[in-house]
């Protein structure tokens, strides 16, 4: 009957191509010549500290910033083509948000099924039974017909990432996706992360999140002051980094209660 | 002898509350009651008012107002979104016109559509025509101040949600922000249905014929016909407050609603 819709298995990925993006704010230049590949169905984690532009580089991605030069390549679609179907292309490309920005007038289902209604111009049914396998996909089979405000950070976060998921993504941009949550719902978060990763799902994640990273990317971009300052797999980024500027923001990260008398 | 603090607060509560009572019977001892009770509580003499103040003035009221708030709900509404425009030419005509009818007297308004539109364009309107643009261009400036405030309080990210799932803008705005807008604009919108319920009022600049007229247009009636002083419109009032007592009591409910729920 619907053969692509929301499928758990096979997805049909699309990569991302990024050559030379850059963006200014006024005189403040945050992204300064970002080139980036992401092969179809494979997980990029951008870490960096705050400010270094990793979550202005994912939201130009999806063109929620607009780069002021540079191509960003989704897929078939040429972002950075002022001629692009902009809606047609996002339609391929999930986000989910730091602060999940579910719709809080909209139950958990009508969440999953308004843009497969009103964009795709699916039936109801077939919205319906798409949103609640995705709900359940997410572990939130039965809260369908709860509201937002009814459920904790991490539940509402999987709710965004079904919600989502109910368009059927060639590609799934993460804008710190547990950065808000309280740290025990954390873990549920990163599972469902994990294991859209492992269906073959490509997706590109800010984080600060170096276990998820190290266990789930394929590779990890370092970012600093709006340059690539390293990339590489995972391992090697994250447990052997060479550059100094790198090493400096893991030994913060991984160790905060460290204290650098220096600085 | 030293108070203490709540001693004091308690003496002072005393003294206000002597101070009015001193200030109510100044008022009572002073006002003539014997004219008075033939003049504004001469309830004997109003009997001929009934039944039409309600079958007729309280109904015309309630559809002059009705009629204003369909046109100045949606005048408002067209007027809130060309003012959050990007496009500065519909900014500039929805600023021109919110300050234009904001800033004269609506009974101006009423001159202006009652006599002179239709001696210039040479029509003949119906009187609930003139009441429709009349009112519903003056409510449509302040409605567009409540809903363009109503449509910047929903945050910024359920538009880009929304733009993230392929939406087209029109599409975000009229199945996303719009019904949250509303919701939080509820309360203050109700307040504006109780100022428009007074200023259909001033239709009475109009010639009207009986089966025209409304609470007020009954109450001055009555004055030159009834021989009751000005009891008539102490009657008139009295039906106003039937009509937005209960408006008021809604504005509340709507307020503590929105306060208890985000949603």
């Amino acid at each position: 009957m619907n053969n692509s819709t929301g499928s758990t298995a096979a997805v049909r990925a699309a990569g991302v191509n990024i050559k030379d993006l850059r963006k200014s704010y006024g005189s403040n230049e945050v992204l300064k010549g970002i080139s980036l590949t992401v092969e179809p169905g494979q997980v990029v984690c951008l870490i960096g500290p705050s400010g270094s532009g990793k979550s202005t580089l994912l939201r130009c991605v999806n063109l929620l910033e607009q780069p002021n030069a540079g191509t960003i390549n989704v897929g078939s679609f040429e972002a950075t083509d002022p001629d692009v179907d902009l809606n047609k292309m996002r339609q391929s490309v999930g986000m989910v948000f730091q602060h999940f920005n579910l719709f809080p007038h909209l139950s958990v289902l009508e969440n999953c099924t308004i843009s497969q209604t009103k964009v795709l111009k699916r039936s109801k049914s077939e919205a319906s039974d798409v949103a609640r396998r995705n709900l359940e996909r997410v572990g939130l089979g039965h809260f369908a017909d709860r509201f937002p405000d009814q459920l904790s950070g991490g539940q509402q976060q999987r709710v965004a990432i079904a919600r989502a998921l109910s368009m059927d993504p060639q590609l799934m941009l993460f804008d710190e996706p547990t950065s808000a949550l309280d740290p025990e719902t954390v873990g549920d978060v990163l599972a469902v992360m994990r294991k859209l990763a492992q269906e073959g799902m490509t997706m590109l994640v800010v984080t600060h999140e170096m276990g998820f990273a190290r266990e789930v990317a394929d590779r990890v971009v370092f970012m600093d002051a709006g340059v690539v300052v390293e990339e590489g797999p995972a391992e090697n980024v994250i447990s052997a980094p060479t550059q100094p500027r790198t090493k400096e923001f893991l030994r913060r990260v991984l160790d905060p209660t460290h204290i650098d008398v220096a600085d | 002898m030293a108070m203490t603090a709540r001693q004091r607060a308690k003496v002072s509560l005393y003294v206000q509350a002597g101070i009015f009572v001193v200030a109510v019977a100044a008022v009572i001892i002073a006002v003539d009651w014997k004219t008075v009770g033939n003049s504004v509580f001469n309830f004997a003499k109003i009997g001929p008012m009934f039944p039409d103040i309600f079958l007729v003035g309280l109904k015309n009221t309630l559809i002059y107002t009705a009629l204003g708030f369909i046109v100045g709900l949606s005048g408002g509404l067209l007027l809130a979104l060309m003012k959050l425009s990007s496009f500065p030419l519909y900014r500039w005509l929805a600023t021109g016109y919110i300050e234009f009818f904001r800033g004269v007297p609506a009974l101006l308004v009423f001159i202006a559509f009652g006599y002179g539109v239709p001696l210039a364009f040479g029509v003949q309107w119906d009187v609930f025509v003139i009441v429709m643009i009349s009112l519903g261009m003056v409510a449509a400036a302040y409605i567009a101040e409540t809903l363009r405030a109503g449509l910047q309080a929903v945050p910024k990210g359920q538009m880009e949600a929304a733009r993230s799932l392929g939406m087209p803008h029109w599409r975000a705005m009229v199945s996303i922000v719009i019904p949250q807008a509303f919701k939080i604009v509820l309360p203050p919108l109700t307040n504006e249905v109780i100022l428009l319920t007074k200023d259909s009022s001033l239709i009475y600049v109009l010639g009207l014929t009986a089966s025209q007229f409304e609470l007020t247009k009954f109450g001055r009636d009555g004055i030159s016909s009834l021989g009751a002083g000005l009891t008539p419109l102490l009657v008139a009032g009295a039906f106003y407050l039937v009509i937005t007592i209960p408006l008021s009591l809604l504005a509340r409910k709507f307020e503590s609603r929105s306060a208890r729920t985000k949603r």
